[in-house]
């Protein structure tokens, strides 16, 4: 039997954090709030998902959004979700498949807390937004049997051949039309008005250009931001419960300001032991990290002087720095082109060339690859994408294992062994071009 | 014509599937190939894809389910980290070592993450074969789904017409539709005659049989069926005290065959499966007269199999599919049998453990992976299983 042993170190140092993930901490805790607060307030709870997650439509029916992803991202930081992974096998569910349907299965048998301490709120109804996952299918099968609520299905079909057909948006958008949108009607009692939603879909995409503005700073040397570990920062309001609102305009903008402040003195990132010291390693990351270990997984980036400049992990929820944006003048059809393309909706060969374009735009030493023991979705082709990159841009990968939130896959020894070893390569390969030159 | 096995015996019909079984390198499929200039050869994965229209484009539907444990894995292993399923890798392996170089084309139809991203995977190592991701809906709306997936058959349709210089005709598809409907009825008999009188029907030999319908043309594998059928039933073997149960979530990557004969060995009829799903998927047979890219389509909403890569919209009707199973084969139990690290089948387990459990349908399960080398735990399982279903089950 596995036993989860958690060590009794001295209490860590509180984590530095800039202003911005102060007031990004501020708006999920609030969020929280609301939701816990659902059963005294009347709210009506839809649980829905970060890919494919359609939050202007949702609050057209002034539903309140609740990921379950998300709630097993906050559990896995807490250190709750191994206890829960555990729970969940106990009751049948294999050690083979994902953590984050085990986490939140194993935190439903155990008493359903969000991280404020008070009780989730059963979901009035599941929003299967079947993006770029098969897991999603069953994960809102699981959570239906539990719940025995309403179920919406929005198929979103997949890039396979790296292009979106007129064939995909017409069933989108017809889903929307004759499913998602009555459904919704009926259960919110409120009725769709498409208006509303371009409003909405207008504020999206403004938080979406402040967005990029930020990601795409760190193209400069140093990088301002990181774009991995800080990066899940950055994208949590508007992959989650803030894309369309005015909160969501008001924190990008407040974020590129900062961003912005540090770009004009030069400095690295914030890490949780302050400002990164000399940028010595600039990296592309292709992976979700891993969480119960998070600070620790990242302290091994900023104390070499590693710093991620740009990641496929935070284009789960969207991708914008190639130009889509929500366009509110075909409100339906942009919500079915925002599903189609996110990121693991893209078929292998254009996650290539995306991580290929990333190692050129930004001048990136190497790609690195943190493969994640439940995710199928991201895991399954790795060890290919790696050797394409590195043959197209002749820099060198490396590649990590470990789980999003089952600590018994991190072994912070392998991986920092495996990292070191990497950086190693990539001062050999410096070292060779010098020479050549 | 297919050349006719009429006046052989169960044992020649079984060694003729057998050998299909273990030819990794698909003689039948390149001499079929190479007796006609121009022929095509079309590859597809579990756990359907519509055959007619390869079929109709005058191409072999080739199955291909994996290395299974004859095939030494020695590339496949560097493309895929420990944790997934076999399947994919002993794939690449037959595509790298050579063994599919004389198929045109591939489709790898919706089923999980990792047959999906195989899909791209494949277009970057094989650059100049057809390789295509092949959608199926989630919504069973005729309107919705159902006008999604006629596209779908569209586009497949067009691709493979282009592939052989011609536009496949709807009189071509109709056509196919027929002789796939008539293999249907055939898998479809077996299946029945197996659930009534099992030891004269071996679930290992029935595997064969159906599995040969993988490579063989449709119309060889209909005249093999029809043969194994006629000479089961007229051949007398012992009947076992055996238990009747249903073998379930081996869809996609196949259970090596000795893990089947060591059911039975172990006191297990297998009355019913999910084994190669794709030869049986529709229902009923589809209509041949109208439209036949709507007639698909519409089978394929209301009359195909349930499985776990398919959504299912009804929590009441969610697993019924296996208890409807179990009743309709007569079997007192079912046998959880998963590959490991396979998404769809662990991740819809416990829904249907819980269903059977509500019905007071007794399970067992275990994983296995398609090279699994040692029987002896199954067997035990399983025996056990079958002692106590034996014992306890009318009690």
């Amino acid at each position: 039997m596995t036993t989860i042993v958690t060590s009794k170190k001295a209490p860590a140092k509180e984590a530095e954090k800039d202003a911005s993930m102060v007031k990004q901490k501020e708006m999920m805790a609030a969020h929280y709030e609301r939701l816990t607060s659902a059963p005294e307030t009347g709210d009506k709870v839809v649980a829905t998902f970060v890919p494919g997650n359609l939050n202007e439509l949702i609050m057209c029916f002034d539903l309140l959004n609740n990921l379950p992803e998300v709630n097993a991202i906050q559990n896995g930081l807490r250190r709750l979700s191994g206890s829960y992974v555990l729970e969940a096998e106990k009751i049948g569910h294999s050690e083979d498949v994902c953590t984050y349907v085990k986490s939140d299965i194993g935190m439903m048998a155990k008493g359903n807390l969000a991280p404020n301490g008070k009780k989730f709120p059963n979901p009035d109804v599941l929003l299967l937004s079947y993006t770029g996952c098969f897991t999603f299918m069953k994960w809102f099968e699981l959570l239906r049997e539990q719940y025995q609520c309403e179920t919406i299905m929005l198929h979103t079909p997949y890039m396979g051949d790296g292009k979106i057909t007129k064939n995909m948006i017409d069933y989108m958008v017809k889903q929307l039309k004759e499913e998602v949108i009555p459904t919704l009607e009926r259960v919110s009692g409120v009725k769709f008005d498409i208006d509303r939603l371009r409003e909405y879909l207008k504020k999206s995409t403004k938080a979406e250009d402040d967005l990029v503005r930020v990601l795409q700073s760190a193209k400069a040397k140093p990088s301002p931001i990181d774009a991995y570990f800080g990066g899940i920062y950055y994208i949590g309001p508007i992959f989650g419960a803030f894309r369309g609102t005015d909160d969501a305009i008001d924190y990008y903008r407040f974020l590129r300001e900062e961003v912005n402040e540090r770009l004009a003195k030069g400095k690295g990132p914030v890490t949780p032991d302050g400002d990164m010291g000399k940028e010595k390693y600039r990296l592309v990351v292709e992976g979700p990290p891993n969480y119960t270990s998070f600070r620790q997984f990242w302290k091994m980036f900023y104390d070499e002087g590693a710093v991620v400049v740009a990641s496929s992990y935070t284009k789960v929820g969207g991708v914008y720095d190639f130009g889509f944006r929500h366009d509110p003048d075909k409100p339906l059809e942009t919500l079915a082109e925002y599903c189609l393309g996110v990121y693991t909706n893209r078929s292998l060969p254009m996650r290539i060339d995306m991580l290929t374009n990333y190692i050129k735009e930004y001048e990136a030493d190497g790609l690195l690859i943190n493969s994640i023991k439940s995710c199928n979705s991201f895991s399954a082709g790795q060890l290919m994408m790696m050797r394409e990159v590195e043959k197209r841009t002749g820099k060198p990968a490396a590649f990590i294992e470990s789980d999003l939130v089952d600590p018994r896959y991190f072994s912070a020894a392998n991986i920092k062994n495996r990292l070191e070893s990497y950086f190693q390569m990539i001062e050999q390969k410096r070292a060779g071009v010098s020479a050549a030159a | 014509m297919a050349a006719s096995l009429n006046g052989s015996k169960t044992a020649d019909v079984v060694a003729r599937a057998q050998a299909l079984f273990e030819d990794l390198s698909f003689a039948t499929a390149r001499q079929w190939k190479a007796s006609e200039p121009g022929r095509k050869v079309v590859g597809y994965m579990p756990i359907y894809v519509p055959r007619e229209i390869i079929h109709a484009a005058g191409m072999l539907p080739l199955g291909i389910v994996g290395g299974g444990d004859q095939l030494e894995v020695i590339h496949g292993d560097a493309y895929y980290q420990s944790y997934i399923c076999r399947i994919p890798r002993s794939t690449i392996e037959l595509g790298v070592s050579g063994r599919l170089d004389f198929v045109d084309g591939m489709l790898f139809p919706s089923i999980c993450d990792v047959i999906r991203n195989l899909s791209g995977m494949w277009k970057l190592m094989f650059p100049h074969v057809y390789s295509h991701y092949f959608d199926v809906p989630q919504n069973y709306r005729d309107d919705i789904g159902g006008n999604f997936y006629i596209n779908e058959l569209a586009e497949l349709r067009h691709d493979l017409g282009e592939i052989r210089g011609n536009p496949i005709t709807d009189d071509e598809l109709r056509h196919s539709i027929a002789v796939y409907n008539e293999n249907r009825r055939l898998v479809r008999d077996l299946y029945t005659f197996r659930a009534e009188r099992p030891w004269q029907a071996p679930a290992a030999e029935v595997y064969l049989v159906v599995r040969a319908g993988l490579v063989l043309p449709v119309e060889e594998h209909s005249v093999m069926l029809r043969d194994y059928l006629a000479t089961a039933r007229a051949e007398e073997r012992p009947m076992r005290d055996n238990c009747r149960i249903v073998l379930t979530g081996a869809f996609c990557e196949q259970p090596p065959l000795n893990l089947i004969k060591s059911l039975e060995l172990s006191g297990c009829y297998v009355v019913d499966d999910d084994l190669l799903l794709v030869t049986r998927w529709l229902t009923g047979d589809v209509p041949t007269d109208g439209d036949p890219l709507k007639n698909l389509s519409l089978a394929f909403l209301h009359h195909s199999e349930s499985t776990a890569a398919k959504y299912e919209p009804s929590q009441k009707e969610k697993g019924q599919y296996l208890v409807r199973a179990v009743k309709r084969s007569a079997a007192e139990g079912v046998i959880f049998a998963a590959p490991s690290f396979c998404d769809p089948a662990l991740l819809e387990r416990p829904m249907l453990q819980h269903v059977l459990k509500d019905a007071g349908i007794p399970y067992i399960a275990f994983k296995y992976a398609e090279n699994s080398g040692q029987m002896q735990p199954i067997r035990e399982q399983a025996g056990t299983f079958a002692d106590s279903i034996k014992l306890w089950s009318g009690a």
